[in-house]
């Protein structure tokens, strides 16, 4: 059964791509799957994600959406399944490497580098794009190029008015939008967003809301999230997760009225914060 | 602190270094051209400790092969050109500490402290048991290196003076060396990399290069101590390469609060200072030495470094009560 589903996504993905001449999709997953020991965390899950579109991964607690992005991101290799970036076959690629091809991510649970600036922590990830570690003898902060690209995707992030602030002393919602910055200056053509909107306030979600609406057009966008209202605001595609597997995936009204989809959310009491 | 009372503080305290041979005592310019031989030393290991975040309890390995290194390449009654041995024991260092670091960089936390205790201990027993090393009496340097270049000579490391001044110019240029490195974009990734190494990977960079970088500089850097070290007391032993030494050299680093130069210097001039003045005292000196490194540990977290913002702060906070 989930054979079938499956293929059916690998044609629709192509089909997808090649409906939409010059906009083949940036990313994709084929069939990756992920076993720790007995466990398969993530079974046969194909993504495929396109410029200008956001694709929402849902899934109720443990349904191993965090799994899945981290064998986008190269955190983990994915014990089966190829992934392709503008046709390359990346599955090889090291966290590390992945981010030099041009996908970024943040974080589930914040990730920064707290006891610098706001604008060290973005001038880092501009630098990571042209290392000349042999350079030892210029000086960080002279590297006029990395401060401008640090300041552009700080204010494109929403957090211009914090440049100078330590990273450790901003609010929880200002962290996740200084995670989007930093992911933004590594030049990140495929932005993987692990709940962004986690633990964030209606005005903080509402204004990452706003971000992520303006990031939108000129990247491809994976996004976790449990904020429905949010979800629905933004997302093209929708893929549903349970168990480890996809159990639907398409545009948000085609899941708002999937059988499917609302047995196995009604299903589980809890698990969804609508 | 500001920037201006900083660079005061330094300025006196390094006038107030210049001034040691003209003491005249020669039992204290001794002492004092050993300590900044350490401070040298314990700079090295903060490049790892306290700005990439790499506790390596081996760092005497790299003191050590460079302190031999002078030994063996010179001739056994004549000078040897310092112009060949310093570069040549420097690098032979920054060599181990490249070859070790590609194994040792492989472990994280505690095991990289255990491996490159492991590391140090191999190259102890090569010093100590081979033939190489001359057992555990050691080599002596029977005749200090010559600053000799073609007949002309700038200054002689057999006149004390000349040796600390010389001690005293590596030590500023260590220091101004590794304040730059530090400026630059590749110090940035290693302070990144103690902050949150996980995350300068997912931003693209292959932190490995940057901490062997970082390991061999430092293990560089450690040979620059040893060989002077070597220099100032004619002989070199095995007791170089112990562990003993890496957890002396930790603890000045430690005392002194990781990630400061200033704080390093500091902490091997408090470090040496108590040694010579608990000794004095009584035989078991260590006892009382680690009772005052708990205390330290305890109650100045930050270490020295962090001594002139605490006065400053308790002096505005008194103001400000009254």
């Amino acid at each position: 059964m989930s054979e079938v589903i499956n293929e059916g996504l690998i044609a629709a993905a192509k089909a997808a791509a090649k409906a939409a001449a010059g906009s083949a999709p940036l990313l994709v997953a084929e069939r990756i799957t992920r076993r720790f020991g007995g466990l398969v965390a993530n079974q046969d899950v194909c993504v495929s994600l396109e410029r200008g579109k956001v694709h929402v991964l849902l899934g109720p607690n443990g349904a191993g959406k965090s799994t899945c992005i981290n064998m986008l991101s190269g955190d983990l290799p994915p014990s089966e399944g190829r992934i392709h970036f503008m046709g390359r076959d990346i599955t090889a690629l090291s966290a590390a490497q992945r981010s030099q091809v041009g996908i970024g991510r943040s974080y589930q649970r914040t990730n920064i580098f707290p006891q610098f600036s706001v604008l060290e922590n973005v001038r880092l990830a501009a630098q990571s794009r042209r290392q000349q570690a042999w350079r030892i003898f210029s000086r960080a902060m002279q590297q006029q190029w990395a401060l401008d690209k640090a300041r552009a995707c700080i204010d494109e992030a929403g957090l211009g008015s914090k440049v100078d602030w330590i990273a450790g002393v901003l609010s929880h919602g200002e962290q996740r939008q200084l995670e989007i910055a930093m992911v933004l200056a590594t030049d990140a053509q495929v932005l993987l967003l692990d709940e962004p909107l986690a633990g964030m306030g209606s005005d903080e979600s509402a204004r990452m809301v706003e971000v992520l609406k303006r990031l939108k057009p000129t990247r491809a966008i994976l996004l976790v999230e449990h904020d429905m209202d949010a979800v629905f605001a933004v997302a093209d595609t929708i893929t549903v997760m349970v168990n480890g597997q996809v159990l639907e995936s398409g545009p948000p009204e085609q899941i708002k009225a999937s059988v499917a989809v609302q047995q196995a959310y009604l299903g589980q009491e809890d698990s969804f914060h609508v | 602190m500001n920037s201006t009372a900083s660079t005061t503080l330094k300025l006196l305290g390094l006038l107030l270094l210049a001034c040691v041979p003209l003491s005249g005592e020669s039992f204290y310019v001794e002492l004092a051209a050993k300590t900044l031989v350490l401070a040298i030393f314990a700079m090295s290991l903060d490049l790892l400790v306290g700005f990439t975040g790499l506790v390596s309890f081996g760092h005497a390995a790299y003191f050590g092969v460079a302190a031999y290194a002078v030994a063996l390449l010179s001739p056994k009654y004549e000078a040897a050109s310092l112009w060949y041995v310093l570069p040549a024991s420097v690098g032979l260092s920054a060599l181990a500490a490249l070859l070790v670091g590609f194994f040792v960089l492989r472990t994280k936390g505690i095991y990289f402290i255990m491996v490159t205790l492991a590391f140090a201990q191999l190259a102890f027993f090569v010093f100590h048991d081979t033939p190489l090393g001359g057992g555990s009496d050691g080599i002596y340097l029977n005749v200090k290196p010559t600053a000799e270049i073609a007949g002309w000579l700038p200054f002689d490391l057999d006149n004390p003076s000349h040796l600390y001044y010389f001690i005293l110019a590596a030590l500023v240029g260590v220091y101004a060396f590794l304040a730059r490195i530090l400026q630059s974009p590749f110090g940035r990734v290693l302070v990144g990399i103690k902050s949150n190494e996980h995350r300068m990977q997912s931003m693209g960079y292959l932190t490995f290069r940057y901490k062997l970088a970082a390991f061999a500089l430092a293990g560089g850097l450690g040979g620059v101590a040893g060989f002077l070290y070597a220099v100032v007391f004619g002989f070199v032993t095995p007791e170089l390469l112990s562990w003993h030494q890496s957890g002396n050299v930790l603890l000045m680093v430690i005392l002194g609060g990781m990630g400061s130069l200033p704080g390093a210097i500091a902490g091997a001039f408090v470090f040496t200072g108590m040694q010579e003045l608990f000794a004095s005292w009584t035989k078991h000196w260590q006892l009382v030495m680690g009772g005052v490194i708990v205390a330290a540990v305890l109650f100045l977290p930050g270490g020295l470094a962090a001594v002139p913002d605490r006065i400053k702060r308790s002096l505005q906070g008194g103001g400000s009560n009254e």
